[in-house]
């Protein structure tokens, strides 16, 4: 097979929120930068992002980047790194305010400046009451925020490659980072892109479960090739489950539903968030809210037919406000429930939303693997695990972590880059042969698996065995249903051997990324014998001595799963932020 | 929703093996939850892996998945499949080059969106806090920034078809518009230069399939109607 190379300073894998932030500051800078997208930049996961980026503007009530860093390490279960946390809530002002300058068109307040809505876990003065921090445009915030971030690269001439899927990453024998191999769609053509610094911004891999709020193109690209490539994977048990998803489309309807006033309700009508989060009730934390409500289907207090669901009631909210302010969710639940909200609530079940866990990284995007960086990797946004999400992320989050991360990455490849000699190290032909053989096998693979029917295996066991809640005797069983199924994975059979546009063949390899999410999903959450933020198990539960099961003196500690021997080893959680004092230990309770 | 079968006619051609583009008729069965025309796409995959079209979200804001949909151009993942009249007919979008299958080649769509310069150009020094913009002007923008690049309006727009490389089209020009309306953009004179051609704006005949089509109802037709507004002004 023939491979063609090309040479840059930066390569960016991915184009969505943390990569295009990344690329801002890279080809702002005049380095040679190329960003490789499977889709074009603006259809990349960000896009749907609905509710708000946070930053403590204070733009309507006081509020302090202290009392947001509090929210979130609360919010993380104290699972998040204190450094990595206060870095990004001081940041937050400033990316926005960045972004604004972009051209993102953010709602306003009467004075003229960046509107903010409440959000779950957003509390002022240190967990006292709702704080309206959530920035947002509408209900499309993170279309704005794409669109802004594609518009502000086009302005800075940034080099794109769209619609190539990059198939594996390319290290030295020392470990160094070298770039990564790619296919372009269209032609099937593989091409070499090496870099002196390689970022990974690939997003979440949320299609490892059967019902999930994300993009088909979610398949964790970025995390499958790392942990080929021998990076271990961090906290991957943890995966937020959103309380919102459409029951039975899975589509997301944003917690800023609940931030402009909406109530959650239960069969016969009660506001039941009350009973399990007395203080903050509807806009408590994602994971608190998720298992309140399946706690409620499961004791038969769901609605419909099926009790299988429960409803989001805004029927009380001036439907002028609807309209302003989330005229997306009424369009989506019109379009997927049927249901016109303003008349009538809309059916919803807590829904696969968010990877906590990913490639280790400091806060300046640097990979960390071995208790050192890797030389010239790095990693940011969803991908990434900073780790500021710990065990349970707040709502918003995501998107400031995109902007945080994508720009402090963009800034430490600038650095590195600057030290390094012009000459590029020969690549090993031994890593270039490892992609094709891959691409090889499926080209020549008869009698095997089908993809659609393997990938459905993979969901429905994520879905069963390492769901809301979790069993103890679930997750063992899931542990080897996973690696039943990865044998399968690794002799899926393609019909279409074009060699143009073959979608069957991107399938099949976006599954073999996902197999090792959902390896290190299950191995992960099979040993973490304790429960934190959104990993909750039978046998951890609510005692006096172990409140919400959580085992500080055992499991205040990262996990991290490496591909080889499918090893688990752990490292400690950072409490120590940069300047202020540490958010000390205490029980979640909202 | 019950089990049902659906009826399919839908344009093929793998330039790796056809010789020429051809439709090929199929039935697929849907389960109850497929409620959309890309659930069933799915199921066709399934069937037949060679089967290709673009899709990401599924969810109407990725603009991916805009196909011709029984002669109207839509997206699979925001039709209800059982609202349409069958056999279903797919075609790819008009007016662009065919890769394979409904994938088109877009190039000269994004052509034309990268021609209107799309992103705010403000060179006064930058505040230390956001640009300040009133509730009022932030309205101005609604109706536009929402645009997702689907390509349903242009592709549908005869002006475009005739003309592609020389009318910008109406995603385009909505585009155009959402920068001219936004109150911290201050080339407003430099956009409406770029425009002032026989081609790039004035092709635009009203003809409006681009109203019709738009999936997140938007009106490119009144955006242009206000940039000529706009150039006749500054003409008097």
């Amino acid at each position: 097979m023939k491979v063609a190379k090309r040479s840059f300073d930066a390569v960016i894998v991915g184009a969505g929120g943390a990569g295009m932030r990344a690329a801002v500051t890279l080809a702002e800078s005049g380095l040679k930068t190329a960003v490789i997208s499977k889709v074009f930049p603006t259809r990349s996961h960000t896009v749907a992002a609905q509710g708000g980026v946070s930053a403590s503007l204070g733009n309507s009530e006081p509020d302090h980047w202290t009392w947001h860093m509090y929210d979130t390490v609360k919010g993380s279960d104290w699972l998040g790194d204190q450094d990595a946390i206060e870095f990004m809530c001081k940041q937050a002002p400033q990316v926005v305010v960045e972004l604004e300058h972009y051209g993102m068109p953010f709602d306003r307040t009467d004075e003229g400046k960046i509107y903010q809505r409440p959000f779950g876990g957003h509390m002022s003065n240190f967990g006292e009451k709702p704080v309206r921090r959530a920035c947002a445009a509408a209900d499309r915030t993170g279309h704005a925020m794409l669109h802004a971030l594609y518009q502000r690269n086009v302005k800075a001439n940034t080099q794109f490659f769209v619609e190539w899927l990059a198939l594996d990453m390319l290290r030295a024998p020392d470990g160094r980072v070298l770039g990564v191999i790619a296919m372009e769609m269209e032609t099937g053509e593989i091409t070499v892109f090496q870099a002196k610094a390689t970022l990974f911004a690939t997003g979440g891999a949320g299609r490892i479960y059967y019902s999930s709020t994300n993009a088909f193109i979610n398949t964790g690209d970025g995390v499958g090739m790392a942990a080929r490539a021998g990076i271990p994977l961090e906290d991957m048990e943890f995966w937020q489950f959103h309380p919102t998803g459409v029951a039975g489309a899975g589509v997301l309807i944003t917690e800023g539903v609940r931030g402009e006033g909406g109530i959650l309700r239960n069969a016969s009508g009660e506001r039941f968030m009350e009973r399990y989060a007395p203080n903050a009730k509807d806009l408590a934390s994602r994971d608190v809210v998720s298992r309140a409500m399946v706690t409620e289907i499961n004791e038969g207090r769901g609605c419909g037919p099926a009790k299988d669901h429960v409803l989001l009631d805004i029927t009380h909210l001036d439907p002028k406000v609807i309209m302003s302010r989330l005229p997306g969710i009424r369009e989506i639940s019109l379009q997927f429930a049927g249901a016109d909200p303003i008349k009538e609530p809309i059916p919803v079940v807590p829904t696969c939303h968010y990877q906590m866990g990913g490639i280790p990284t400091n806060y300046r995007g640097e990979v960390v693997a071995e208790g050192a960086p890797v030389a010239g990797f790095y990693a940011a946004g969803e991908c990434a695990c900073a780790s500021v999400h710990g065990a349970n992320r707040l709502g918003t989050n995501s998107l400031l972590d995109l902007l945080v991360f994508g720009k402090s990455s963009g800034e430490s490849m600038i650095e590195f880059i600057k030290n390094e000699p012009a000459a590029m190290p020969e690549i090993p032909q031994g890593e270039i042969d490892k992609a094709l053989a891959r691409v090889n096998r499926l080209d020549m693979q008869t009698q095997g698996a089908d993809v659609h029917e393997t990938r459905l295996a993979m969901q429905r066991t994520m879905q069963a065995h390492a769901g809301v809640f979790r069993f103890k005797d679930m997750l063992s069983q899931g542990v080897d249903k996973i690696l039943d199924v990865e044998k399968q994975v690794l002799q899926t059979e393609i019909k279409d051997k074009s060699q143009v546009w073959n979608t069957a063949r991107i399938e099949a390899l976006e599954l073999e990324n996902l197999i090792e999410v959902a390896k290190a999903t299950m191995i992960s959450a099979n040993a973490r014998t304790e429960s934190r933020g959104a990993h909750v198990r039978d046998d951890a539960p609510d005692t006096p001595e172990r409140p919400n099961g959580r085992d500080d003196a055992n499991w205040l500690k990262h996990s991290l799963w490496y591909r080889e021997g499918n090893r688990l080893e752990y490292k400690p959680v950072n409490l120590k932020p940069l300047t202020v004092d540490s958010v000390e230990l205490k029980t979640r309770a909202y | 929703m019950t089990t049902r079968t659906v009826k399919f006619k839908i344009y093929r051609y793998d330039p790796d093996k056809d010789a020429a583009p051809y439709m090929q008729d199929l039935s697929v069965e849907l389960d109850p939850s497929d409620r959309k025309l890309l659930d069933a796409l799915v199921k066709v995959k399934a069937l037949d892996d060679s089967m290709s079209y673009r899709r990401s979200c599924r969810e109407g804001v990725c603009g991916s998945d805009a196909m011709n949909i029984n002669g109207k151009n839509g997206l699979a993942c925001l039709t209800d499949v059982d609202s349409l009249p069958q056999p279903i007919v797919l075609r790819p979008l008009p007016g662009l080059p065919v890769i394979r299958d409904l994938i088109v080649d877009m190039t000269q769509f994004f052509k034309q969106y990268h021609s209107i310069k799309p992103y705010v150009v403000n060179n006064s020094p930058a505040p230390e806090m956001e640009r300040l913009q009133s509730p009022e002007e932030r309205d101005e923008l609604n109706g536009l920034y929402e645009c997702i690049l689907c390509a349903c309006c242009s592709t549908s727009c005869p002006s475009f078809w005739w003309n592609p490389d020389k009318f910008v089209g109406p995603a385009g020009l909505l585009a155009a518009y959402r920068f001219i309306a936004d109150t911290r953009d201050e080339e407003t004179n430099e956009r409406l230069d770029n425009l002032e051609d026989p081609y790039r704006l004035f092709r635009c005949h009203t003809i409006m399939n681009c109203v019709d089509v738009c999936p997140k109802h938007l009106n490119p037709t009144k955006a242009i109607g206000k940039i000529k507004e706009l150039m006749l002004s500054r003409a008097i």
